[in-house]
This record gives C-alpha cells, structure tokens and sequence, in this order.
C-alpha cells in the first residue's frame, strides 16, 4: 500500500461521485427501466462484465506494484486463497488465511 | 410479560416468514464480518474512517468499494478508481429491472409510491437480489427483499466502521492486509466462473490487464480489462 497519489479532497470526490453512480444505477434499473424488456445481446454483455473486471483486479493486485510487474508475497496469499475458496471456505476465513500466510512470507524472506 | 427480540420478531408469525426472516438475518451477520476486511483495507489504502464509511452508507456496494479502495491504494488516480467500480456497479442496474415489479409493486400489481421505490433500489445488491428471488410467494419475495435488505445495510456499515478503527492503528503491510484485496475479489470472482463465457472473459481480463500495466496511468488497466466481455459474449 505504496504511493497513494491522490489528496484527502480528492478521496471526498470519489466518495461523492461513485455514491452517485452507484444510487444512479440502481435508480435507473429499479424506477425508471424497472420490468421492461432488454435486449438480451445487451444482459449477456453486462453479465460478463465482474467476471473480467474481477479477474483483472486480482491481476493486479497480485502481479503488479503501481506500473511494475512485481512477483512477491501476496503470490503465496492468492494461492493459499485459492486453496480455502476451491475448499469452500467462508469468506472471511479465506481473507484470513491470505493474510497470514503473506505475513509470514514476508517475514521470513 | 418480558419478549425477547428474537420472539418479538417471529413470535407470532407462520413457518415462512420465520424461515425467511432467520435467513436474512444470518445472512447480514456473515456480511457484518465481511465489512471488517472492507474497512481495514480501505484505511490502509489511504482513506479515513469517515470516507469508508461513507462508501458503505452511500454507495452499499461491496465490489465497487473493495475496487475502488484497491486502484486508490495503488495510486490510481480518481477517475481511474470510478471507472472500474462504476462498472462493476452496473450489475446491480440488471438486478434492479429484474426485481422491479416484485418489489415495487403491491398484491395488486399497483406501483408503490416514489419515496418507497427509491429507499428499496439503494438496496438493490447481489445478496437482496439472491434473497428475494429464492422464494416464490410474492408476500414472501418482498419479505426476504426488505429483511435481508435492512439486515445487511446495518450489518455492512457497523462493519465497515469496526474495520476502518481497526485499520487505523495496525500496520497493514507487515499483516500482509495487502493480499486481502486480491483474496476478496478472488472469492467474488468464482461465481463468474462457472460459464465458458465467465471463464473466457476473466482470463481476457486478468492477461489484459497485466499486460497494459507498464504503459498506462494506474487503474486504467481495470478499465481496459473490460474487452474481456466481448471474448465471453462470442462464446
């Protein structure tokens, strides 16, 4: 948790602006498209779409270090992760043991 | 005559809604634990209590919070921490047509008012989706809505705040905290998975955005990584 490049203001706006889209999301297809037919090209695509953006995110937050490839600790973490989820684990049990192990990792090397 | 709060709430009603209520609130107490590692990331991300806290009452959206604290943290700018959770977000757009009738109507297939519309959409998130939609009885459908719904808003916000103290004076790296991102997401990704399509579009994603990571501003990647739903689509 390295380089935070953006000010506590700007932090405010981002709370600001994604409390918005998220509420406007919801409005949007709760009130006002709300039980009408979409097209279903269009619900397969936005379906889709945590699938790559959570792959994605997991990507980076395993292999990278701001705009560095960076193979580490938190390799372990995932794995370990991965392990607890394929084990079905409950998710907070699957946090910890992440942690953990990429403490100890950390620790030891 | 002394009630306690668990006979207050199901004392006299039938097996049903005694069901559907227990489920909801033990749902909201395996969210409320959820939040924890929500709060503690997103302080050690560099928000302040008072910000994550602000995400969970306002914006009530797991993934998008945990998204967003994740690219801030990595130094993203602002518009590339919005960009990938207002993504991630619009499912909940998706989840809001599909419940619209069930919930925003009455027995009688009558609109409910504006006001009661717009506090139950902010509700609108996977695990209410997943509640409401299990049962059938259009009574119960809105029961499971409205207690998971109230369960989880308390649980999730109580949670965030506990997290974010707790973050506030631990030290995150050295409690390997930083491989809670990943692990989170890891846990939301499997669902998305168990489709070719889901499949094609996170191994899409996840190579997208590593391979963009040297040449684009932090964040971006996320953003690009969404290419990866025209791989699944085609599918």
């Amino acid at each position: 948790m390295s380089g935070i490049a953006i000010s506590g203001g700007q932090l405010w706006l981002l709370v600001a602006l994604l409390s918005v889209a998220a509420l406007g999301l919801k409005v949007l297809g709760f009130v006002i498209v709300g039980g009408r037919e979409t097209p279903p090209m269009l619900q397969r695509c936005l379906a889709l779409i945590p699938a790559s953006l959570l792959a994605a995110l997991i990507a980076k937050d395993t292999l990278t270090t701001a705009q560095a490839l960076a193979f580490d600790a938190r390799l372990v973490g995932l794995a370990v992760a991965a392990v607890a989820v394929w084990r079905r684990l409950p998710f907070v049990v699957v946090i910890v043991l992440a942690t953990v192990s990429t403490a100890v990792v950390r620790a030891l090397v | 005559m002394k009630m306690t709060l668990g006979s207050r709430l199901l004392g006299s009603r039938d097996p049903d809604s005694k069901r559907v209520i227990v489920a909801g609130l033990t749902l909201g107490a395996a969210v409320g634990v959820m939040a924890l590692p929500f709060g503690l990331t997103a302080v050690s991300s560099g928000a302040s209590v008072w910000q994550a806290c602000a995400l969970s009452l306002f914006t009530f959206t797991g993934a998008s919070q945990f998204s967003a604290m994740s690219v801030v943290g990595a130094g993203g700018s602002v518009g590339a921490a919005f960009g990938g959770a207002a993504l991630l977000a619009v499912r909940n757009f998706v989840y809001g047509v599909a419940l619209a009738s069930r919930i925003g109507n009455d027995d009688s297939g009558q609109k409910r008012s504006l006001g009661h519309r717009l506090v139950a959409a902010h509700f609108v998130i996977d695990e209410t989706t997943a509640m409401a939609t299990a049962e059938s009885q259009p009574r119960l459908v809105r029961l499971a809505f409205w207690v998971t719904s109230i369960s989880l808003f308390v649980s999730w916000n109580v949670g965030t705040l506990i997290g974010a103290v707790a973050g506030s004076v631990l030290d995150a790296q050295m409690l390997g905290l930083d491989a809670a991102f990943p692990a989170a997401f890891l846990s939301m990704l499997v669902p998305h998975l168990r489709t070719r399509s889901g499949r094609l579009a996170a191994v899409t994603g996840a190579v997208v955005c590593v391979a963009a990571t040297p040449f684009v501003p932090v964040g971006i990647p996320i953003l690009m990584a969404v290419v990866g739903v025209l791989f699944g689509v085609r599918r």
